[in-house]
């Protein structure tokens, strides 16, 4: 679709963009502000960040978030390119439709249920929750997401180029790691970055698996929140946001980069 | 556009009785004037004036990118003109959005709506028309039997074939009966052997339906084979509109003797112009170059005889010394079946193409690959060109 | 050939195993715990399995499963308010996210292809964003104190009580799940030649009629995908309404996490999980046929 914009159309967008960044917009303004109350503006400090970095729990809850983060969707990313590769190159096997069942299930899954039939789970054997549970429960969740990610590329992916290459004397397994991994390698990123990133956001299935020393970032922030807002929620929120928001416009561009050479 | 009366002129498929143009008192049913058209910094179209009259298969010919389609876009109204103006039966189209003009498109892409049926997209016209239910019904089966579709009106668009899908884009954009029918590229997407089917039965609903047809193409064959009359055009502006004979056989330019059609170019000196022929001399022929020409060009300009490949002949022995006469080599020989092309090496590098019929199944001295051969072609075979 | 694809599905055991292992049989032992005694205590819970009695272990097993607790949810209105309730609020935040989203993903796809890129990047990061920040940025802005209030105050409007109210919980679903109901929306329109439109106007429709005509019937994909995307996590949403809503406010997921953390009843927090599934059997359902339809479309 091409041609001008009508003013309906100008005023949709400026609506909705503003419905979805003003919000943001106002919670990093108030992080800067001096005021512990947080509905008055009382210039500009950035006392919260300072005494940010002396809130030990919440040093605790970042370390554990990103070990989490970084675990997860290491596992996560492994396993959803074998799953991926199982499900766009193997035809037919035994027991494909129950698998591609349990790649997408979690998707739609409530993370509620989720992180309620995972505690179910670690009770049943006895395990102790903590670290590693978390980790587990990422992990699954994840790995569904970075199958999708991982899928989408290797099936638009032309298969004659692993053809040529075992034309060219190339094993599959090698054809596989020599020509198709290096070509799905943005979207084993990408698939790696959502999982962390879904890693580092969730608080349900964390509240559901995690035991005592093993508090995330997110459960922090509820406890928290639930007392009422909170400046140095603010700024750590702010952090947050910067964070990922400084990852995803630099992913972009170099996806942006990339497509011009091309 | 000077027309240059030629009285020999009256071969090729011609209805020799049709031509509004050449009548004073005819009215055209769509004019452009002095039509200019800009995107941005780049002008589309620059400066046309054109007539299109009723009852007309016209084309509009030329390579990608020289303004044809802008121009039938300004006609359908999905362009304004920057300059000039846009007339259909006399009224100023000017401001007049593309639902609200009695002309109808067959895009190239065909355009077809997706969700739905073929009927129902035979019928988006005739509905927007606000016909009665029933006869809405009733012209979209008259329309899938023109075209032949009659099984399939209950078929979405993916289910068809190209050349299916082809034929309903042409009953959507005739259904509502427009005054001109406009074809976009219409036959591109098709294979040769169903593009030239097509063309025919264009031509034929051309003639049964009476409408105006306005083909825009890039494929010289399809422009010759289907239209009344034919505008050349390149880079945003009109060089030679004609019949297609005309267009063929008397270009004004090496522009169009080399658009349509494969050329020979002999550039060469005026030697002599009385009104009647011109001679020319040139280092490639020994004997110089004679033309029938009626214009009267200055001795010792510049000038261009253009000569098609298919009225040059070819010579194992060495015919009489005299004008219109090369000697060369056979650097190459394309068997097409029913013609046979010879690209023959002139002494000083050049190649040059003669094309015979294949006319007897077996020849007794075949022309072969290194033959020492001779060309000659008629006084009246080339056309003298100036620019 | 087929011996060679035997080995590709290999491929499949150690994600197989994982998810077997982490996601179907945890989900068992929900399905489960939702049929055995009602306990208000830690587990076991009774039934359990004999192994030692083999088949006839596993025949006992079965038979002292009892429907029980799922009578208890279907008796205690309480329990049947949150189920309708979840399923209104999703409904009805569906068909706000519609009203809001058509009208943006319709404009972005009619902007200059660079102003698109960028637009695309803004409805795409707020998702990377923590949901839980901001649906805590929107704390700021509905409290008492906060812009909205201020902004009704000065048009003579408030100050009125939103946080913890449903009307805040309207606002928190439609503002968090927004870009999810925009991008399969864009997607349709996006794609959408220009051709059809054109070809519309040929045949004498107006810019509006076009769009009831053409665009819109073509991008009811779009309305489809965004529509469910949207309103199958909204109905087990737990954030939201813990945040934003009153403690009076009935939604499925919180009742979940309060059965479970609060109340201890963990079969009745597992019975109300295998209803919340039940209830969106349809939906998912309905989503990935239409998914499967897309992708066979496309090619």
């Amino acid at each position: 679709m091409r041609r001008g914009l009508t003013a309906f159309n100008r005023v949709s967008l400026l609506f909705g963009f503003g419905f979805l960044y003003l919000p943001i917009f106002l919670l990093v303004v108030y992080s800067f502000n001096a005021s512990q109350l947080v509905t008055v503006w009382g210039g500009f400090s950035t006392r919260w960040y300072a005494s940010l970095f002396r809130n030990e729990q919440l040093l605790d809850a970042v370390w554990v978030t990103f070990r989490v983060g970084l675990i997860s969707a290491t596992v996560a990313t492994i396993l959803g390119t074998f799953a991926a590769v199982a499900l766009v190159r193997a035809g037919r096997f035994k027991g494909r439709t129950l698998f591609s069942g349990l790649v997408y299930a979690p998707l739609v899954m409530p993370e509620v249920v989720l992180g309620l039939s995972l505690l179910l789970l670690f009770v049943a054997f006895g395990l102790p929750r903590g670290f590693w549970t978390v980790v587990i429960g990422h992990a699954t969740v994840t790995l569904c997401y970075a199958t999708v990610v991982i899928q989408a590329r290797l099936a638009a992916f032309d298969r004659q180029l692993e053809e040529a290459a075992r034309d060219l004397g190339c094993p599959p397994f090698k054809a596989f790691f020599l020509v198709t991994l290096p070509n799905i390698a943005p979207a084993v990123a990408a698939a790696w970055m959502l999982a962390f990133t879904l890693s580092l956001d969730d608080l349900v299935i964390a509240s559901f698996t995690s035991g005592p020393g093993a508090t995330t970032l997110p459960m922090r922030i509820y406890s928290q929140v639930r007392l009422g807002v909170n400046p140095e929620i603010n700024a750590v929120s702010t952090l947050l946001i910067g964070l990922v928001a400084t990852g995803v416009i630099a992913a972009y561009l170099m996806q942006l980069r990339r497509r011009q050479d091309a | 556009m000077t027309q240059r009366s030629r009285p020999r002129l009256n071969i090729g498929a011609v209805r020799s009785t049709f031509a509004p143009w050449a009548d004073p008192a005819a009215r055209p049913l769509v004019r452009f004037e002095n039509v200019v058209k800009r995107f941005g910094g780049e002008t589309a179209v620059a400066g046309v004036s054109l007539d299109i009259y009723e009852g007309e298969f016209f084309a509009l010919l030329g390579p990608s990118g020289c303004g044809k389609t802008t121009l039938m876009r300004l006609l359908a109204g999905f362009e304004d003109p920057d300059e000039g103006r846009v007339t259909l039966a006399g009224e100023d189209l000017a401001g007049r959005p593309p639902h609200r003009r009695p002309v109808n498109m067959m895009f190239q892409s065909y355009a077809l709506f997706p969700h739905l049926s073929v009927e129902k997209n035979i019928a988006f016209g005739l509905r927007q028309l606000g016909l009665a239910k029933d006869e809405v019904a009733a012209r979209a089966a008259e329309m899938l039997a023109l075209v032949r579709l009659d099984g399939l009106a209950r078929r979405k668009p993916h289910q068809l074939s190209g050349g299916q899908r082809q034929r309903v884009a042409l009953a959507r954009a005739i259904a509502p009966r427009p005054r001109m029918l406009l074809l976009d590229e219409p036959l591109a997407a098709l294979d040769r052997k169903l593009r030239e089917e097509t063309q025919f039965e264009l031509m034929a609903l051309q003639q049964s339906l009476g409408m105006t047809f306005l083909i825009v193409t890039h494929d010289q064959e399809e422009a010759m084979v289907t239209a009344d009359r034919i505008a050349v055009m390149r880079e945003g502006q009109i060089v030679q509109i004609g019949r297609p004979a005309e267009v063929y056989e008397a270009p004004n330019s090496r522009y169009v003797a080399d658009f349509i059609g494969d050329v020979n170019l002999f550039e060469g000196k005026v030697e002599r112009a009385d009104g009647q022929s011109v001679r020319l001399a040139s280092d490639e022929a020994q004997g110089g170059f004679e033309a029938v020409e009626d214009d009267v060009i200055a001795v010792g300009a510049t000038a261009w005889l253009a000569v098609r490949p298919e009225k040059i002949q070819v010579h194992l022995d060495a015919p009489p010394p005299g004008p219109n006469r090369l000697a060369g080599k056979v650097a190459d020989i394309g068997y097409l079946g029913d013609w046979t092309t010879y690209l023959v090496e002139l002494p000083n590098g050049r190649t040059l193409r003669a094309a015979r019929a294949n006319a007897a199944r077996f020849v007794e001295r075949p022309v072969d690959w290194d033959d020492q051969i001779w060309l000659t072609f008629a006084p009246d075979a080339g056309v003298v060109l100036t620019q | 050939m087929s011996a060679r694809r035997d080995r590709t599905g290999l491929a499949a055991i150690a994600p197989f195993l994982w998810l077997g292992v982490f996601f179907l049989f945890p989900f068992l032992l929900v399905a489960k715990l939702s049929l055995s005694d009602t306990a208000l205590a830690m587990p076991p819970y009774a039934p359990r399995i004999d192994w030692a009695l083999g088949m006839a272990g596993l025949r006992a097993f079965l038979a002292a499963l009892d429907l029980q607790t799922y009578g208890r949810l279907t008796s205690d209105h309480l329990y049947v308010a949150a189920y309708l309730s979840s399923l209104r609020f999703a409904a009805v935040a569906t068909a706000i996210l519609l009203l809001l989203g058509y009208p943006m993903a319709y404009a972005m796809a009619r902007c200059s292809p660079a102003v698109r890129q960028a637009l695309l990047m803004a409805v795409i990061l707020p998702f990377w964003t923590s949901f839980l920040i901001r649906v805590y940025a929107l704390i700021g802005i509905l409290k008492p104190e906060g812009l909205l209030n201020a902004v009704l105050a000065a048009v003579g409007l408030g100050p009125v009580a939103l946080l913890n109210t449903d009307a805040a919980i309207y606002i928190g679903l439609v503002y968090a799940y927004l870009p999810f109901m925009v991008l399969p929306l864009y997607a349709v329109l996006e794609r959408q030649h220009h051709d059809l439109l054109e070809a519309a106007a040929d045949l004498g429709c107006t810019p509006l009629q076009a769009f009831w005509r053409v665009t819109f019937p073509l991008s009811l994909p779009g309305v489809g995908a965004g529509a469910l995307l949207c309103f199958i996590p909204m109905v087990g949403e737990f954030v939201i309404p813990d945040l934003l809503g009153g403690s009076g406010t009935l939604m499925l997921g919180k009742t979940i996490w309060t059965e479970f953390f609060a109340n201890r009843d963990w079969p009745a927090a597992s019975a109300v999980a295998i209803a919340l599934l039940a209830t969106l059997v349809v939906p998912i359902a309905l989503y990935q046929r239409q998914q499967a339809k897309l992708i066979g479309g496309a090619r």
